[in-house]
């Protein structure tokens, strides 16, 4: 169970909330969804979900007000999860449609997915393994797996390239393209893919974000 | 990765199985079919209302809500989808994507007006296919009673331009039969499309799963009658096709 505080999954008007709500409520109770700033200042925890374009999702923050809001909560070292298109505004900017600022939390940019094998098929739609750039990199942290090579679930077209290598937590391949799929930076994460939607190995990730403490 | 999808036909409360898409045979509980599948390692889930389009009826949403808690793998939902809130009351019960066919039929730019509002992804093309002699095939709606008059392959095409994520194709030959996929019609599909091809209708020996994956080059296969009678179960099917060389999630 959770070891307690208020788990905040922010609404923007974008994407399927109640997939990543019904995982949450599998271990926790204190949950909220909320377009309101104040509710989210005053989170333990903040997951940013999403799916659809960056600029209707930068859009869609920015008219509710909850740019600065967001900024300012990742700010204060509590646990922060992006999901696919929430974890792509985390960055700095993003190209789909043109260039448009994000949230600019990671530095980096969003860039459009280019497998480099002929007859791949993008979006990206289904099943893919998500590997640690790194032996020992994931114990101890939500992506503590006991599997080494976890498959996750993935919907996308654009991928985050972060600028400092050591943020990458995880790498996919598609089509022939390596590309980082999760990033961490202190206690902010972000997955590029959908871990409420990827089975058993997914909600796991879950489990373990409810239960992070601040710091 | 091929995705595996078991396919689950509702009429009322239950799951039945149409044989050419129109004889029923009830088959089940939807809740307790989705969890098996669910722990047996299905990829996917595909909910489809078989009649509610025919009666005007809206989605099940008190099910699909009850189903989608029960499961974390994505659920595509269709059957009766005829505007952009039975979208959203369907996307807020728990669905991840969405299948339309009958509407989209009647009102092509609903797609793109669906797609602009919940993104390509979100959006699968759901076509009801009969033969119609060598290369040629008919687009029928509402549980395969209705003719269109539309060819499948123009159908696909124009549903493309509205910008849709992805097909799903059943044919309405092979349906129930378990005589194996209709290799030719996923062909001419998975032949045109940039997106993703899930095929339907036919399924029977493992082999018919590999002859649609490889052969017809399907991105996803969907199946009913071969999990809901046992022949095999989903990880007994990946288990013989990772053997194979097809690669999917075990």
């Amino acid at each position: 169970m959770s070891q307690g505080g208020l788990t905040v999954i922010v609404d923007y008007g974008v994407g399927n909330l109640r997939s990543v709500a019904k995982s949450v409520s599998q271990y926790i109770d204190s949950w909220i969804i909320t377009e309101e700033a104040g509710i989210i200042l005053s989170a333990d925890r903040l997951i940013l979900p999403g799916v659809g374009a960056f600029g209707a999702g930068m859009n869609g923050l920015k008219i509710r007000g909850l740019i600065e809001p967001i900024k300012q909560f990742a700010r204060t070292g509590k646990p922060m999860l992006g999901i696919c298109l929430g974890a792509q505004l985390l960055f700095e900017r993003g190209e789909e449609f043109g260039p448009r600022p994000g949230l600019g939390i990671i530095k980096g940019k969003v860039v459009k997915l280019q497998p480099t094998e002929k007859n791949v098929k993008v979006p990206q739609i289904g099943w893919n393994k998500i590997a640690a750039p790194a032996p020992g990199k994931w114990p101890e942290i939500i992506f503590q797996s006991p599997e080494r090579e976890p498959m996750m679930y993935f919907v996308h077209s654009y991928i985050f390239e972060p600028t400092e290598s050591q943020v990458i937590l995880a790498t996919s391949v598609y089509g022939g393209q390596k590309f980082c799929s999760a990033v961490r930076q202190g206690n902010i994460y972000g997955c590029q893919f959908h871990p409420e939607k990827s089975g058993e190995a997914g909600v796991t990730i879950i489990r373990h974000f409810v239960n992070l403490q601040n710091g | 990765m091929n995705r595996i999808i078991p396919q689950l036909h509702i009429k009322g409360p239950m799951v039945v199985k149409p044989i050419h898409t129109e004889a029923l045979r009830i088959v089940g509980e939807p809740i307790e079919l989705a969890k098996r599948y669910y722990r047996d390692g299905a990829d996917e889930i595909i909910f489809l209302d078989i009649v509610a389009s025919l009666y005007g009826r809206n989605p099940d949403l008190t099910l699909i809500e009850v189903v989608s808690n029960a499961i974390f793998v994505p659920l595509t939902v269709g059957g009766g989808i005829r505007t952009i809130h039975d979208i959203a009351q369907v996307l807020r019960a728990g669905a991840d994507k969405i299948a339309i066919n009958t509407h989209a039929i009647k009102n092509p730019p609903f797609l793109k007006e669906a797609v602009e509002q919940f993104g390509a992804q979100c959006i699968v093309l759901f076509i009801e296919a009969k033969n119609q002699g060598p290369g040629k095939w008919e687009a029928y709606t509402d549980g395969g009673r209705e003719r269109t008059g539309c060819d499948v392959i123009d159908w696909v095409k124009r549903a493309l331009d509205f910008g849709v994520g992805e097909i799903l194709v059943t044919s309405i030959d092979r349906d129930g039969t378990r005589r194996g996929y209709d290799l030719e019609l996923v062909r001419a599909i998975t032949a045109i499309s940039p997106v993703p091809v899930i095929a339907h209708g036919g399924a029977g020996t493992k082999e018919t799963f590999k002859d649609v994956l490889i052969d017809a080059r399907a991105d996803a296969v969907a199946a009913s009658s071969v999990f809901h009678y046992r022949d095999y179960s989903i990880a007994e099917l990946k288990n013989y096709l990772r053997n194979e060389k097809i690669d999917v999630r075990l």
